[in-house]
């Protein structure tokens, strides 16, 4: 019986899982039909691939939030750590490595890897707070990566790498170095290998990852973790690995989001528009807007919080407004016990109405 | 600048995160939420006696005074509407997100009433600064005036706590909101009265805020209001001697990050001291320990 029902219920999993892969697949071939029949205006097709960098950004800050149960402010700190490390390393090995497909797999493996290192630097010391504590930490660590990034200036020549903190003059280089990130003004002239294509594959392949931890042992302690510590505490869980597993992981796909912006652009630079507290928030109100805890609503808030401001060109004025009223509205009516219980009568009343049909016939 | 006037300027604007830090802390500790919307109730402040003062030249006074009555009005509304109907749910992250919405919203209509464009806000302070030393240290008016301001202001709700029926009752509600309310304490009033005094003081500041750093734009709290946030942790969340010395301190060492490391990382310093003191010491200089209970 009981392996019946733990069948089914693998079932229920396997086929809501189902449905979210083929959401994406379908909606990649319907656009690629359209680009291909010339019926997708400029402006949609330059929006593929951030769609694509926000909808991956939304399901990894959604593992954080929705599994999790942490306020995570510094998802766009992670995004940038992720693109300014892979573009560097594009941009080394421009020459050295010809192949785009390659150097773009490399470059995807270094942002996630080094996103995640400093997901899980960051996460030992600050996942012993909670809460409010927490964002705060999360936000404050967003500021102090994008601030570094800022002042930071590197180059390359034979003898190795030079940093600096104060200007490209002080590096030192040799006649033939180059300056590869120069402090505010950031990469320029990174290649552009990111694509709708490749775009697609990296939110299938975080999709994978996401959804198999959710529903695998592990997540299932994660879910514990959130719903009761000192539960899961007591019955032998590992609380920090698993809030550092979770944590750490979803800093890398955000890494892996910032791979795929910063590949989309030929000048990266980190201002306070593309990877500042705003645009944490941004990802936030994309993963309330699902429904916390809903990996497919992340995506689909993610298109939809995206296409609309911009096909509505009446409304990208209102774009930031319609935003907070959407992040408030959504919490008072998922959250507010109040609310609840009048949504709950409000079912119950529909639900009893049908019975009541049914039982006349 | 020699040490000493880097170390008045400090307490200057350590003094304006005081006044900001005096409201955080008092909110958090009665209501228990971080209120994001803090900082842009600051900025809504300044805009109000910009409105009053410079576009339809009224006397300060009056400007201060709208400001104080508007901020007042937005801080209760903001509670009643968007915070109190969650003060029960069951995940603590839902206030926090409503918090953020707040801000989030507060930003953009003031945005879209005022523009993106900075505004030169007029100082509100008529006080000649004071010179020492052949004018090698300069204390300002608007320095003088927040310091003044933030010690009175620091003063005065210590006292209304100690002193008054409401005092009491706010840290009555701080302790235990369920005992507070079988003793026959208002506690929906206390917090509604928490937010009205934390709102005010927030005009105050972003009034003082502005006639020191005399930029205005929708932006203008944010900063300052997270910074403030950083103050109050500093010195023990909850405790409001602990958020006037976080301040201080606070903005004593973003000028002299400023001075003497980087000016462009004194902003990275003051979250790297506000994640050294977590890690080391969460409850702040002041804070009490609280145990957790199973």
């Amino acid at each position: 019986m009981r392996m019946m029902a733990a069948k089914i219920k693998s079932n229920k999993v396997l086929r809501s899982n189902l449905i979210t892969f083929g959401m994406v697949i379908g909606v990649y071939i319907i656009v690629q039909i359209l680009v291909a029949a010339g019926a997708v205006s400029s402006l949609v097709r330059g929006l593929l691939v951030p769609l694509c960098t926000y909808a991956i950004l939304a399901v990894s800050l959604n593992l954080t939030v929705g599994i999790l149960g942490e306020l995570s402010l510094g998802h766009a700190g992670f995004m940038c750590i992720g693109a300014f490390s892979s573009a560097f390393f594009s941009k080394c090995m421009q020459d050295v490595i010809p192949i785009a497909g390659i150097r773009f797999t490399i470059a995807i493996l270094i942002g996630a890897l080094t996103a995640g290192v400093f997901g899980l630097l960051i996460g030992i010391p600050v996942l012993r707070l909670k809460g409010d504590y927490l964002a705060i930490v999360t936000l404050a660590f967003g500021e102090i990566a994008k601030n570094i990034i800022n002042m930071l200036y590197v180059g390359i020549d034979e003898s190795g790498i030079h940093f600096s903190t104060r200007n490209s003059l002080e590096l030192n280089l040799s006649g033939n170095g180059v300056v590869i990130i120069q402090g505010a003004q950031g990469i320029t002239g990174t290649p552009n290998d990111s694509s709708f294509t490749v775009g697609i594959l990296l939110l299938l392949i975080t999709l994978v990852v996401i959804l198999n931890l959710i529903h695998s042992r592990d997540g299932r302690a994660i879910m514990a973790i959130r719903d009761n510590t000192i539960a899961a505490e007591s019955v032998g869980i590992n609380i920090t690995k698993y809030k550092l597993m979770a944590f750490s992981i979803s800093a890398s796909f955000a890494g892996v989001a910032g791979v795929l912006y910063a590949h989309n652009l030929s000048s990266l630079s980190a201002t306070s528009k593309n990877f500042g507290y705003n645009m944490s928030i941004m990802i936030l109100v994309f993963v309330v807007l699902g429904g916390i805890g809903n990996i497919r609503g992340s995506i689909i808030a993610a298109v939809v919080l995206t296409l609309l401001p911009e096909l509505l060109r009446g409304l990208n004025d209102y774009r930031m407004l319609i935003y907070a009223v959407v992040l408030i509205a959504m919490m008072l009516f998922n959250w507010a016990p109040s609310c609840i219980r009048w949504r709950e009568k409000i079912v119950y009343k529909l639900k009893s109405g049908k019975k009541h049909t049914k039982g006349a016939e | 600048m020699s040490f000493v006037q880097y170390l008045i300027s400090g307490l200057s604007l350590g003094s304006v995160y005081a006044l900001i830090a005096l409201g955080y802390t008092m909110v958090y500790g009665i209501a228990k939420m971080l209120n994001f919307a803090h900082g842009d109730v600051i900025m809504i402040g300044a805009f109000t006696t910009y409105t009053v003062c410079s576009t339809m030249g009224l006397p300060t006074a009056a400007g201060v005074l709208a400001a104080a009555v508007l901020c007042t009005l937005l801080g209760v509304c903001i509670e009643k509407v968007a915070y109190k109907p969650l003060r029960k749910a069951a995940s603590p992250l839902a206030v926090l997100i409503t918090a953020i919405g707040v801000s989030y919203l507060l930003q953009n209509i003031a945005l879209l009433i005022f523009g993106t464009n900075t505004k030169a806000f007029a100082s509100v302070v008529s006080l000649d600064a004071i010179k020492l030393a052949d004018g090698q240290i300069t204390f300002t008016g608007e320095t003088i005036v927040t310091i003044i301001a933030c010690i009175v202001i620091m003063a005065g709700l210590m006292l209304f706590i100690k002193k008054t029926k409401a005092g009491q009752a706010m840290l009555a509600v701080s302790e235990d909101k369920g005992a507070a309310q079988l003793m026959g304490i208002n506690v929906n009033g206390t917090i509604a009265l928490t937010f009205a005094i934390g709102s005010a003081l927030a005009a105050i500041a972003g009034v003082l805020l502005c006639s020191s750093y005399p930029s205005l734009n929708p932006y203008t709290g944010s900063m300052p209001g997270i910074k403030a946030f950083v103050a109050a942790v500093f010195g023990g969340i909850g405790s409001i001697p602990g958020a006037f010395i976080g301040g201080i301190l606070l903005g004593i060492i973003e000028i002299f990050a400023k001075a003497y490391i980087s000016s462009q990382m004194a902003d990275a310093i003051v979250f790297a001291i506000l994640i050294v003191i977590l890690l080391i010491r969460p409850t702040g200089l002041f804070g009490r320990n609280i145990q957790e209970k199973v």
